[in-house]
């Protein structure tokens, strides 16, 4: 008999749900909350850097097709809400900017890998920039839960458009900003920033995203002295899920070149296997 | 109780719903229970190791999307010791695709895959053929029949022909497939299709060109599940932009026996068993004891066969 053995179906761990709109508001000149109820039952398979997909609603003129993949940027169990920032810059956000109060969005998630917190992890470095802050704030939560030490280095433009340092001061990280402005946002000078971290009392591992020149800069510093890393990796996607295939990028795995899929395998990477782009 | 079950061939399906190739994997099983699906479709296989296209391999068109993956394929051995005991743990009929860049090859993966586990062969010969000019096998009657034949030689199990939007000959080609073995045709695959950024001036696929899906691709798809129903004697399962209850009674009605569903499922991953609830519904509704008795009811009775297999514009 071809299907002789049988194992009981797998409870599903995703969900495609419709949910309620609570906010949308914009928190600086560029970026947007969406604030959205979600039942428990989702909330509490949510990792820190896993994404959603979004299905992005017709409206305002705009009609975007496919889902968009979002970044956690808080899930809260106990108040029911999951929230997203974005920046209007497609089709896609530029639909979710018409959403309000007593709309609802379909979600499909949370999908992908989060990221890895290890047991003798005690002090975590997290360099960021701009709305790659997004992605790295549920770490913050998730570092402060586990009583680990958090450094946050955040990086944009200028002062007026920093994200999410206040949140990262409430959880009790050291929080240090670079800008552009300021002149203290390059290379130079957070390669100094984090070689002063790891003389002090030591760093165990960086996380970081969305920014390539701070992928080589903490690959560097994470092989100079030996220090792990992760890092969230964007790339365009269709199903979200695994099934197609669209979001392949290449990871370094020994002497090969392997395509991995951001969507099933990431979005959280070894920093070391990724690849500059 | 109204009987969802539709033959294909010997195989028996529970319902006439089941996953486009290529727009289906294990990773569903995270959202839904499988088990309700009609059939379970894999995404093609090659023989060997396949990288698969450049990225961008997917852009949205209106309405749709294009898509140009490439086949990235794991290989035969991979498949037998990881894929197929996925969907051994499941009762419903496990559907491989395949594709090969020659006839030889074509046949040769056609044999290895016909395990135990495996209860029918989709063969996706809209893959381009490198012995004729990397045009697709079924763009042409002929390169369709000789391939058919090779593979009907290789296995026992039942065959699926995947046609191709991209021909001229759909009745012929239909036709060559059935007379070189197929037990029934898929209609249809991706539309050759192309997009590019006006502020860039690139293509938006790193391949240049792809397939086009969704609900653009639907009309087309229709009508070729139409010519297909009536120029082969083998059963349709169309397959082409569909993305509800109502879509599939169309390809029902136009003679397909049952549909796969593709792009729908990257929009709404539950999207299937939606489909099959509403199916259920309908013909309760309508007093229809089976979903077989919608084969082919379309009322076409006075046109003529001129019309019926015309490949240009009217």
């Amino acid at each position: 008999m071809l299907h002789a053995e049988r194992t009981i179906p797998q409870i599903p761990s995703v969900f495609e749900r419709d949910l309620p709109v609570v906010s949308n508001d914009p928190v600086n000149g560029e970026y947007m909350r969406l604030v959205l109820r979600a039942p428990t039952d989702l909330l509490e398979q949510c990792r820190a850097g896993q994404f959603f997909h979004l299905l992005c609603p017709a409206i305002g003129g705009e009609t975007p097709y496919l889902r968009r993949p979002m970044s956690i940027y808080g899930f809260y169990p106990e108040r029911e809400e999951l929230h997203f920032l974005y920046k209007v810059t497609g089709e896609g956000t530029r639909a979710l900017f018409h959403l309000g109060p007593g709309d609802s969005l379909n979600v499909l998630g949370p999908l992908g890998q989060g990221f890895r917190i290890e047991a003798d992890w005690q002090h975590l470095v997290l360099v960021a920039r701009g709305v790659g802050l997004a992605t790295l704030a549920p770490l913050a939560l998730e570092a402060q839960r586990l009583g680990r030490s958090l450094t946050a280095i955040c990086s944009a433009r200028n002062p007026e458009v920093l994200m999410s340092t206040d949140y990262f001061r409430d959880l009790g990280a050291n929080v240090i900003t670079v800008t552009d402005a300021e002149g203290t946002a390059g290379v130079d000078n957070i390669e100094r920033i984090i070689e002063g971290l790891i003389a002090g009392r030591g760093v165990d591992a960086f996380y970081t995203c969305g920014s390539n020149r701070l992928l080589r800069l903490l690959q560097a510093l994470g092989e100079r002295h030996g220090i792990p890393g992760e890092i969230a990796l964007e790339q365009q996607m269709a199903c979200g899920l695994g099934m197609c295939h669209c979001c392949v990028r290449p990871f370094r795995k020994g002497e090969r070149l392997v395509n991995l899929r951001v969507c099933r395998e990431g979005p959280v990477f070894d920093m070391q296997e990724a690849m500059p782009w | 109780m109204v009987d969802l079950a539709v033959d294909i061939g010997a195989l028996r399906l529970k319902n006439p719903i089941m996953p486009a190739s290529g727009t289906f994997s294990e990773d569903l099983a995270d959202v839904f229970d499988l088990e309700c699906l009609g059939a379970h479709v894999t995404k093609t296989i090659t023989r060997g190791w396949r990288d698969g296209n450049p990225t961008p391999r997917v852009c949205e068109v209106s309405g749709s999307m294009l898509n140009s993956i490439g086949i990235p394929s794991k290989g035969i051995g991979y498949f037998i010791e990881k894929t197929i005991p996925f969907y051994q743990r499941y009762r419903t009929p496990l559907v491989v695709s395949i594709s090969g860049n020659t006839a030889d090859e074509f046949a040769t993966l056609c044999s290895e895959v016909s395990v135990d586990g495996v209860d029918a062969i989709e063969v996706n010969i809209s893959c381009p053929n490198i012995e004729e000019d990397g045009k697709a096998f079924a763009i042409r009657a002929s390169s369709t029949y000789d391939v058919m034949c090779k593979l009907r030689k290789a296995t026992s199990l039942p065959l699926w022909a995947k046609l191709t939007p991209n021909t001229g000959e759909t009745p012929e080609v239909a036709r060559a497939a059935e007379e070189g073995g197929a037990d029934a045709l898929v209609v249809a695959n991706t539309l050759l299709a192309m997009a590019i950024d006006i502020r860039t001036r690139k293509p938006k696929l790193g391949n240049l060109m792809g397939g086009l899906s969704g609900p653009s691709l639907k009309p087309i798809a229709l009508r070729m599940a139409y010519q297909c129903a009536k120029a082969a004697r083998i059963p349709v399962i169309g397959c082409g932009g569909i993305s509800t209850a109502e879509d599939v009674l169309e390809f029902l009605i136009a003679g397909a026996s049952a549909v796969q569903v593709g792009t729908a499922t990257f929009i709404n991953p539950t999207v299937m068993p939606a489909i099959i609830a509403d199916l259920e519904r309908y013909l309760v509704r309508e007093n229809i004891a089976s979903v077989r008795d919608l084969v082919g009811t379309v009322i076409d009775d006075e046109q003529k066969a001129g019309v019926v297999f015309m490949e240009t514009a009217p």
